[in-house]
Parts: C-alpha cells; sequence; structure tokens
C-alpha cells in the first residue's frame, strides 16, 4: 500500500499530462487548445515537483503554464477580433504543421538515444559549490558556472518584446500599449486589482531574494511581478506607460545590461567573461539576479500587453 | 502541531477533511459539466470548489509541523478564494454585457 500509492500518483499524473498533449494536439478549435495546454503544463509542473525539481516546477507553472497561456489567449482574442480565427486544424494547411511537429519529435527521441549520457554532475558540483557564492545549485549554475545561457535567455526575451513591438504602426507607437482597459471605479476588477499586487509584490521580490539560498530566483520571481504588472494595468491603476518612456526602456535593458557589465568587469578584473571571483560572488549574484527580474517582470508584461494598437482600440482619442 | 498526543486521531481527521474536500471538488466538477449555463456552471465551479479546497486545506494543516506551514496554508485557502470570486463575477459580467450567457453552451 504504501509502496503502490506513490506509483499510482505518477502513473496517473503520466496518463493526465500525455492525455492533456494529446487532447492539445488532436483537439478541435484554438481555444480548446490553449485551455488543454495550461492544463498541461500545470500537471507538467506538478510532475517536475515529484521528481524533486521545485525550481523547475516553479519556472514550468509560472512560465510555461501561466504566462504562455496568458499569452496564447492573448493572440485567441486578437485573432477573434480581426474575425481570423477559423480553425487551422483543418484542411490542407495543417500537414506542414504536422510533419514539422512529428519531425521536431522525432529529432528528439534520435537525440535522446544518440547523445551519450552525462556524467553525474552531482561530484564535481558539489565540489566547485563553495566558491559559488549561492547555496542554491540552481542558481550557482544559471549565474555563476553557466552564465552565459541565463546572458543570451535574457537578450532573447528582449529581442521577442522587440519583435512584438514591430507590429506596431508609425503613427501608434507614442501611444499606450496594448487595448484600452475599461474598469468602473469601485468595480469587481479595480477592487482585485487593489487587493491582490501587494502580495503578489511580496512573493515575487522574495522569490527574487530566496533564490540564492533556495527555490526561486530571477526568472521565477520576475514572472509574478509581471503578473502584478498585469493585473494593475488590467485594473487601470495606473495604465500602461508608453513604449517610448526612457524609465521603461532603462528597466527592460537593466537585466541584460547589468549582466554584461558583470561579465566585462570579470574580463578585466577576473581573468574571463563572466569570471566572478568566490569572494564577490554572492553580492554580484544578487545584483544581476535583483536587474534580471525587473526587466523580465517589465518585458514578460509589455509581451501580454501587446503593441500599440492606437486609435483602433483607443476610441475616440 | 505534530507533536499533538492522538497521531492517530488527527490522521483520522485529516482523512475525513481531505476526503469531504475531495468530494466537494467531485460535485463541483459535475456541476461544470452537468448544468445548463453560465451562470449556474460559474456557481458550482465556485462555491463547491472553494469549500473543497478550503476542508483540503483544512486536513493538511492538521499535518503541518509549523504554525509559518499552517499560515501558508491558509494564505492558499484566502488567495484562491479571492481570485476564484473575482473572477466568476468578471466572466459573469462580460457574459451579461455580451448577452451570450444563456443556452451558449447548451448541448
Amino acid at each position: 500500500m504504501t509502496t503502490a500509492l506513490p506509483l499510482l500518483l505518477d502513473a496517473a499524473l503520466c496518463a493526465l499530462i500525455l492525455g492533456a498533449a494529446l487532447a492539445t494536439v488532436a483537439g478541435r478549435g484554438v481555444f480548446r487548445a490553449v485551455v488543454f495546454f495550461i492544463t498541461y503544463g500545470l500537471a507538467l509542473s506538478i510532475a517536475w515537483v515529484r521528481l524533486g525539481a521545485v525550481d523547475v516546477a516553479l519556472a514550468e507553472a509560472a512560465i510555461g503554464a501561466g504566462l504562455t497561456g496568458v499569452l496564447l489567449l492573448a493572440a485567441h482574442g486578437r485573432l477573434r477580433r480581426l474575425r481570423a480565427a477559423g480553425d487551422p486544424g483543418t484542411g490542407a494547411a495543417a500537414w506542414p504543421a504536422a510533419l514539422a511537429g512529428a519531425g521536431l519529435t522525432g529529432a528528439l527521441i534520435w537525440a535522446w538515444f544518440a547523445l551519450p549520457l552525462p556524467e553525474d554532475p552531482g561530484p564535481a558540483l558539489a565540489g566547485a559549490m563553495p566558491h559559488a557564492g549561492v547555496g542554491n545549485p540552481v542558481t550557482a549554475v544559471l549565474l555563476n558556472f553557466r552564465a552565459w545561457d541565463t546572458l543570451l535567455e535574457s537578450i532573447v526575451l528582449l529581442a521577442a518584446l522587440l519583435g512584438v513591438w514591430m507590429l506596431t504602426r508609425r503613427q501608434d507607437w507614442h501611444a499606450p500599449p496594448g487595448l484600452a482597459q475599461h474598469t468602473a471605479s469601485g468595480g469587481v476588477m479595480a477592487g482585485f486589482g487593489r487587493v491582490l499586487p501587494p502580495i503578489g509584490l511580496m512573493v515575487g521580490v522574495w522569490l527574487v531574494w530566496a533564490g540564492a539560498e533556495g527555490t526561486g530566483g530571477a526568472f521565477q520571481g520576475g514572472t509574478v511581478l509581471a503578473g502584478v504588472a498585469l493585473l494593475v494595468f488590467m485594473a487601470g491603476l495606473p495604465p500602461p506607460p508608453r513604449i517610448s518612456a526612457p524609465g521603461l526602456r532603462l528597466a527592460l535593458v537593466a537585466g541584460p545590461a547589468v549582466f554584461l557589465m558583470a561579465g566585462l568587469a570579470g574580463a578585466v578584473l577576473a581573468g574571463g567573461f563572466l569570471t566572478v571571483p568566490p569572494a564577490l560572488a554572492k553580492p554580484v549574484i544578487v545584483t544581476i539576479e535583483v536587474a534580471l527580474a525587473l526587466s523580465i517582470a517589465v518585458t514578460l508584461a509589455l509581451m501580454v500587453i501587446g503593441p500599440p494598437e492606437g486609435e483602433a482600440s483607443h476610441g475616440q482619442r | 502541531m505534530a507533536e499533538l498526543a492522538l497521531p492517530a486521531l488527527t490522521m483520522i481527521l485529516t482523512m475525513i477533511l481531505t476526503g469531504a474536500g475531495l468530494f466537494f471538488f467531485l460535485a463541483g466538477s459535475a456541476g461544470l459539466i452537468r448544468f445548463p449555463d453560465l451562470f449556474s456552471r460559474l456557481h458550482a465551479l465556485t462555491k463547491a470548489d472553494n469549500l473543497g479546497l478550503g476542508l483540503i486545506a483544512l486536513g493538511v494543516a492538521l499535518q503541518a509541523e509549523t504554525w509559518a506551514q499552517v499560515g501558508r496554508l491558509a494564505l492558499i485557502w484566502v488567495l484562491a478564494l479571492l481570485a476564484a470570486g473575482s473572477v466568476a463575477l468578471l466572466v459573469a459580467g462580460g457574459a451579461l454585457a455580451e448577452g451570450t450567457a444563456r443556452g451558449r453552451h447548451r448541448p
């Protein structure tokens, strides 16, 4: 009983993940696919918890299920407004997508078998941890031992937002981003938008700070903060800033800029790009994490809000 | 909480509470699937599920080792309550404004 129960739970979880994945791909309708995708992400994050990877679980729940889900829902809403939300799952147009998806899956399966199993990184990582400056091995890898990957990831996020902004028409460039939000003052949304942000702010800041020693980090905390910003914007208190505002631009590049500067300082002072002396590692990593969290939060929130849509959405302007 | 003298009793209590919580979740899900229109579905979902989550949180809180864990469970319940209630009102309000609430999803 005691050994069979976890096995039963894991089997049910696997079935849930596979079922949700299948329903996402095979079901009719964009909206249904998005809802199943979110369910899939949540089930996947529970699976990560079962595997003991709580950091990955947090990232999957916040970014994979939460933020990506909201992005997809926003895209669906935009398609519906444009009267373009046909069912892309039908007809000849579906075949290239299906083939590409199947090909990618095949390539991943091939890579899984073809690549050599990595040696257990445990002993080497445990030996290096005293020099990392932080207690959480995940943070040590992301921001110290393999900081390159994280630096490039933060720049990729920025590039994605630039891609969204490229959809802006020239005359809308100085308009507020996204659609105008019509919320009654004293209404449900206004109240919700006032009650939740203080708690969300606390949780987000805590996740960023706690990432140095325990579960958390810039990406998880930044996503929670992005959620707080979205809630405030949706409640219209205040509306999102214009994308040409200098302060906003500064917040967007703060993370990658601080990261790059720390890397260059390492190249000059410590003998290698992104090399951090162990004595300085903790303050440097925490500084990078704070700047990164700010940039991630602002970038993700603006990505969901979308490009400025000017007169089409802002009525009488 | 674990230092309570009757671990077996708290375990039984936990099972009863989480079991009752699961029952309310089941009832809420059944309502979501079976009820005919958006408003009664929202009603089933928010009321039954909030009660179910509260009972499960209460049952799990009996197994907590520190008061901080109890506090976190309570916070989770209150936040879920707040979110579910607000979102249900927003969805219902949106459906009223659009006039699409009744019969749209009727089988």
